[in-house]
């Protein structure tokens, strides 16, 4: 693995999402709307929107980059792109990693606007500080793009990809506490909640929610989280062929 | 003993999807030359070139780059491939997906300049690849292999849908190449650039029919022109069938 040509490929990325100015307006801008909205609907209930609006601020970098990676990853491969860094110096993990840095450095701006919003404007409450949110929105962040990479191997066509959303997406969003709390769901389905890893992720920001400091618990939850993008990198990196047929 | 070869391929045998798209095919190809693979579309051209580079799966014998095995990785920096489709990220403009390319060797920006004003892109530095027209992009994915200055340059279809201007320019420029050292493998389907070659490959269902001198060929089938060797070969070997 190659430092230099990591940050080469990380700032190509970059530029390639800084030139279209649309997207750039869509990531900063749509979760602090969204999160203004379920703000506005649960008006009469803040103790509410302090829990829903936390874990929307996860959620929808999570989201956002599971889409945005598997997009950019599959026009890699179906353009040819792909074929041609593989008889570059650039390596797998270069790759794989450029993409994280870039999208983390996304990630991280659209979560700055996002709970800049929440917690200035809307009133969110967290006990605990802020840069724990935000530590653990950029780390789930990491884990939608990890999980983008690695499903963009099975997709062939965009509309495909997109299609992957409501497969690998949705439950987990489902099932992580943002619409029901996990511990009032049937048996099974905790025992599903506790194998996705965005469940730990809510956990984690609960941690944050209910105490000042920050807990050995939260810590716990992130590192699960933190080793789910491990995993899916590397299993995602191992989709990358040098040679194909 | 002549130097040793760019490129030596020794039974070579690719299937695709369970049929033989190379059916043990071998050359060698002299370094400092210029060779022309040709072949009606689906004779298997891109699969030989996909070989050389490295990025095909191959069933049975031997590909030898610059005397390492094809796809390794100390030839990463000494090889450049240009592919059919112009492999270029069109939300990029031309200066930066060239730019990029450059920085993967270690070459900055006045490197990437040059070799856009080489394949006489210099105009549209700027523009975004997404809205070239389709000869532009070819030059400028042509653009992103020059910058490397490989030892080995190997070019699948470089001039489909360029004008006869820009063409010649751009063989010229290939023939340049070859002067200073580098070996260059270049796959067409016309005829007319087959005479600008050292040697050629004639490519038909996954064999060599021809593996000569332009000038050997012609002596060879008694035809004054390249198309008419070729149909004479072609000919011949369905007489034998």
């Amino acid at each position: 693995m190659s430092l230099r040509i990591t940050f080469i490929t990380a700032g190509r990325v970059l530029r390639q999402l800084l030139n279209d100015h649309r997207t750039v307006g869509l990531v900063l801008a749509v979760p602090a709307l969204i999160i203004a909205l379920i703000s506005a609907i649960m008006d009469d209930a803040p103790q509410v929107f302090d829990k829903t609006g936390l874990i929307l601020l996860a959620a929808f970098p999570f989201m956002l980059m599971f889409m945005i990676t598997s997009i950019t990853l599959l026009r890699e491969r179906t353009g040819g792109t792909l074929e041609r860094l593989m008889t570059t110096p650039t390596g797998k993990l270069d790759l794989v990693v450029g993409y994280a840095i870039a999208f983390g450095v996304a990630a991280a701006a659209q979560t700055a606007v996002a709970a800049a919003v929440a917690f200035l404007f809307l009133g969110l409450d967290a006990a605990g500080p802020t840069w724990a949110v935000f530590l653990i929105c950029i780390v789930t962040a990491l884990f939608g793009m990890a999980l983008g990479l690695f499903v963009s191997a099975f997709a062939t066509t965009e509309f495909q990809a997109v299609q992957f959303m409501p497969v690998f997406v949705v439950p987990q969003l489902f099932l992580c506490g943002l619409i029901w709390p996990a511990d009032q769901m049937a048996g099974w389905l905790q025992g599903v909640s506790d194998a996705l890893p965005l469940t730990y992720a809510v956990k984690a920001l609960t941690e944050v929610q209910l105490n000042p400091e920050v807990t050995g618990a939260m810590w716990g939850d992130l590192a699960v989280v933190l080793g789910a993008v491990l995993v899916a990198t590397v299993l995602g990196a191992a989709t990358l062929r040098r040679r194909t047929n | 003993m002549p130097p040793a070869p760019a490129v030596s391929v020794v039974d070579l045998v690719v299937d695709r999807s369970r049929k033989p798209v190379l059916k043990g095919v071998s050359t060698s190809i002299a370094a400092g030359s210029v060779t022309g693979l040709l072949g009606p579309s689906g004779s298997g051209k891109t699969t030989f070139i996909r070989a050389v580079v490295g990025t095909q799966k191959v069933k049975s014998g031997t590909v030898e780059v610059l005397g390492r095995p094809a796809g390794s990785k100390p030839l990463r920096r000494r090889l450049a491939y240009v592919t059919q489709d112009a492999s270029i990220y069109r939300d990029l403009s031309v200066k930066a997906n060239v730019a990029y390319f450059a920085a993967l060797y270690g070459k900055g920006r006045r490197e990437a300049m040059r070799a856009i004003e080489r394949v006489g892109m210099g105009d549209h530095a700027d523009h975004l690849a997404g809205n070239l027209s389709g000869g532009q992009k070819t030059r400028t994915s042509l653009a992103c292999a020059l910058v490397i200055e490989p030892e080995v340059l190997i070019l699948d279809e470089p001039t489909v849908g360029l004008d006869p201007v820009i063409r010649e320019e751009l063989w010229d420029r290939f023939r340049d190449l070859a002067r200073q050292g580098a070996t260059l493998l270049v796959s067409s389907h016309v005829m007319d650039e087959a005479d600008r070659c050292d040697r050629l490959l004639l490519l038909r269902e996954g064999r060599f029919i021809a593996d000569d001198t332009p000038a050997g060929l012609r002596a060879a089938t008694g035809t004054e022109n390249l198309e008419a060797a070729f149909l004479h070969l072609i000919r011949e070997l369905e007489e034998d069938d």
